[in-house]
């Protein structure tokens, strides 16, 4: 273990690797930058599919059965250029598998897990960089098997991202239930693998590799989440790797874990029965709600630490903000029955999955506090990283107090399966996650490439972000209200919804907007790698260890062994004169 | 250019808060975009308890917003030497701890007996819980309603069967008997705020009371649980009626229709 504060030598020659040939140092890479960086641009292509599919579905809500441009004579000519219902089904269904475990996950946990976890604690790489590499690769066979369920019939599997059987298990119950929904589910297994080597090797690098004087709680929030986000992936992920096989297998191999007897779909008849479709949803959900804070956990982390960095003040209540982080990790285990409520579970049991649901709004509330306390008193330097920073706070905010509105069970039966519920997770991945996850790439993207992002395009990419993402989310709410259903390719041949078109036009139009501003991020992202201003080594001032090492680190990290003096927010100490203090200067 | 960015964030609890209140106010540009027409005892609780939680909600909601954006307008660089070096203050945190605790706590409290009486106390009848008024079995894409017949019991040879047509009486509880042939459905009547999974292999019941409908009206029934390429369109009609005219309309589809699809149970 770590000792505090005497300077220790040197264990490994800091060119660990020494000089690596193109192949060895980019593709199979065993360094955690690269890795990280793999992971990176990886999410990156999936973040524009995933986005064109959203496009996809937002052109049919607005103007359904027109024909979609470009795409539509290319894909469905036989339609004559309309989407099609079960095409519609695909869109959902990838958007949201792709959105969540090829983009938010990876970016997260894989991009950034990787690459700052190391440096942020001062060792020279992770504990395991094989399996690290490991981690990544397990990703490509997710990725070709997910790009081979496109082109399966059915152009996709049409089951929902939360694949709930018996639809997603009968391989006739809609033209994608075939070997697109195969391919689909044997694709998350990869994803699944990929993840725990990951997280096996966070939890042992940050345990076991820590600089000396790098106690716990001196840690970073970044790295404290991104602990967590570790633990809580180890524990939820075998729950969804084994209920991924017993869906495979009664697909495939005509088991019956989650089919009940005697049941038949589209009239084909019925396949081996004797199990209980709610098995799934009780194992699917088990994971899948944690994985709701392996999303938003880590962009939680950059928020802390980007907020104290550009108010120059420090944290407001740093081991507050830590124990809220493992109070929201252990009950997100115990919470997964409010995505139930209705589904046919006891509902005796829906009460008790209330009160620990609620209970998570009050470690999610002392976050929000704590974060508005940091601005509080502050020299806010406004930054691009410090507005999608800010971005994240309000944002979340609109995404939590949503979330009570769900957890309440007898109003979660109204609004449940409606728009509503699409406004809160949306609030809660893309407003919060994806903006936490942009204020990352601006805050740490001269570390990785040596290169400062330009922060006037930053700030254009925020507000068209900011203005568009509220212009297309905020409206689902009211849409909620209505009982405006989720998942419907044509809601408005309902009475009830029909009056409900301009406001879905509107929210099409804004979302075509905001994927206008992510054009503008490319660009400046792209453009910033070759073209930028070079980054100094400590281009903002900050405090934590990743920034004591070169822009871009080399291979092995730190040139000296870094030793840690306190923690990572000591900003305006009244007896300095500068008024930031490394944890890594005496 | 400072001073935009607080005003920008400041757009979030005014636009925000305006456009739920103008929502809630029925006002351009938000009309009926509140909750709809609501027919059922248990609906003017869930409405009572929706529009009680927006209002905690909104409190923090237009709080916590307007102290970010007033944080970026007083604590800009410019504005400033120095920030202040403070780490913590525990008094703050407990208070900000005990506070939305004891909110939450409440709001949760406050659920439990709506939810029995909507999911868990079925309504009684001579001592026996009450006998359905009808069995719906979801399938793609439509709704099986099987009525009791004239000698009040389910799976009968006078069982009267329609599709897609549920006929309810008005100021009665009502107990609906729910089954699935294939997929998961879930049964969704947005004007009762009635909404069910139907599980295969399962069998549920939810119930109502029905009040102030217009009998001439067809109210929508919707599925909420995506069960494939027709989900979107597997509508119902649910029509509300006193019980003089339900039991006109029962013996008029009784002498018309004699169910022969209904499944033989043991």
């Amino acid at each position: 273990m770590v000792d505090e504060g005497h300077t220790v030598e040197i264990h490994h020659p800091p060119q660990r690797g020494g000089v690596l040939g193109f192949v060895t140092k980019y593709i199979f890479a065993t360094d955690h930058k690269i890795i990280g960086i793999q992971f990176l641009f990886s999410t990156l292509i999936w973040f524009a599919i995933g986005g064109f599919l959203a496009l996809a579905i937002r052109w049919q809500l607005a103007w359904p059965w027109s024909d979609m441009p470009i795409f539509g004579n290319w894909l469905f000519a036989a339609e004559g250029g309309q989407i099609t219902p079960e095409f519609y089904s695909m869109l959902f269904t990838m958007h949201g598998t792709i959105m969540i475990f090829f983009v938010v996950i990876p970016v997260l946990a894989g991009a950034f897990g990787n690459f700052l976890i190391p440096l942020m604690i001062g060792a020279d790489d992770m504990a395991f960089p094989k399996l690290n590499m490991l981690s990544y690769w397990f990703m490509w066979p997710a990725f070709i098997l997910m790009t081979m369920s496109f082109f399966s019939p059915g152009y996709g599997p049409g089951a929902g991202w939360t694949a709930y059987p018996p639809l997603s298990v009968i391989n006739d119950a809609i033209p994608g239930s075939g070997d697109a929904q195969s391919l689909w589910t044997l694709g998350l297994v990869f994803v699944g693998i990929s993840s725990m080597l990951g997280s096996l090797n966070y939890m042992t690098t940050i345990i076991q590799m820590r600089a000396p004087g790098m106690t716990m709680f001196r840690m970073p929030m970044t790295v404290w989440a991104l602990f967590i986000t570790a633990l809580l992936q180890a524990f939820a992920l075998p729950v969804l790797t084994s209920a991924l096989l017993m869906q495979l297998s009664d697909r495939e191999l005509g088991t019956g874990f989650y089919l009940a007897e005697g049941l038949s779909a589209n009239n084909a008849t019925a396949v081996a029965g004797g199990g209980q479709p709610l098995l799934w949803q009780h194992l699917f959900w088990f994971y899948s709600h944690p994985a709701v804070y392996i999303m938003i956990l880590p962009a939680m982390g950059f928020v802390s630490d980007i907020l104290s960095c550009f108010s120059r003040k420090p944290l407001f209540g740093y081991r507050p903000m830590v124990f809220s982080i493992c109070g929201i990790a252990g009950l997100g285990f115990i919470v997964w029955g409010h995505h139930m409520f209705i589904s046919g579970m006891n509902p005796v049991l829906g009460l008790t999955f209330m009160v620990s649901t609620m209970l998570i709004a009050l470690p999610s509330g002392v976050k929000v506090f704590n974060w508005l306390a940091t601005l509080w008193g502050g020299k806010i330097q406004i930054t691009s990283p410090l507005l999608f920073a800010a971005g994240f706070v309000a944002m979340f905010i609109i995404g939590g107090l949503s979330g009570i509105v769900m957890a309440a069970t007898t109003v979660n039966q109204y609004v449940t399966e409606t728009y509503f519920i699409v406004a809160h997770f949306h609030y809660v991945l893309f407003a919060g996650s994806v903006l936490g996850m942009f204020a990352g790439f601006y805050y740490w993207f001269p570390k990785m490439f040596g290169r400062m992002m330009n922060d006037t395009w930053g700030k254009v990419h925020f507000v068209m972000t900011f203005v568009f993402l509220n212009g297309t989310f905020f409206p689902m709410h009211f849409l909620g209200n209505r009982g405006f259903p989720r998942r419907y390719a044509d809601p408005y041949q309902y009475e009830q919804f029909a009056d409900l078109l301009p406001m879905n036009q509107f929210m099409t139009i804004c979302a075509f907007g905001m994927a206008a501003a992510q054009l503008i991020f490319l660009i400046n992202f792209f453009g910033c790698m070759f073209f930028g201003k070079r980054a100094e080594q400590n281009p903002w001032k900050a405090n934590t260890l990743e920034w004591m090492a070169d822009s871009p680190p080399p291979h092995g990290n730190f040139t000296t062994q870094p030793t840690i003096y306190r923690g990572p927010y000591e900003y305006s100490q009244p007896k300095r004169s500068d008024d930031y203090w490394p944890q890594f200067e005496p | 250019m400072n001073r935009f960015w607080s005003l920008l964030f400041l757009c979030v609890p005014v636009l925000g808060m305006g456009a739920y209140l103008a929502s809630y106010f029925d006002v351009w540009p938000m009309q009926s975009t509140w909750l709809p027409e609501n027919v059922s005892v248990g609906g003017r609780t869930i409405d009572r308890l929706f529009n009680l939680i927006h209002l905690i909600c909104a409190v923090i909601f237009v709080s916590t917003t307007t102290v970010l954006a007033v944080a970026l307008w007083i604590y800009r660089s410019s504005n400033r030497q120095r920030a202040s070096h403070v780490h913590s203050n525990t008094r703050l945190e407990i208070i900000w701890s005990i506070i939305p605790a004891g909110i939450l706590i409440f709001l949760a409290l406050y659920q439990y007996e709506s939810w029995a009486n909507d999911k868990i106390r079925r309504p009684m009848e001579n001592g026996k819980p009450k006998p359905p008024t009808a069995l719906i079995i979801a399938k793609q894409f439509g709704w099986e309603v099987y009525y009791p017949g004239l000698d009040g019991k389910l799976g009968t040879k006078d069982d009267i069967y329609v599709e897609n047509e549920l006929y309810v009486p008005e100021n009665e509880d009502v107990v609906l008997q729910l089954e699935s042939r294939d997929v998961i459905h879930s049964l969704f009547v947005p004007v009762l705020r009635i909404k069910q999974d139907i599980v295969p292999g399962m069998t549920h019941y939810c119930w109502f009371r029905a009040e102030n409908a217009d009998p001439n009206k067809n109210y929508e029934i919707a599925c909420t649980e995506l069960c494939g390429r027709g989900h979107y369109r597997m509508k119902g009609w649910l029509h509300i009626v006193p019980r003089e005219q339900f039991d006109q309309v029962m013996l008029e589809l009784g002498t018309a229709r004699i169910s022969t699809k209904l499944p033989t149970k043991e």
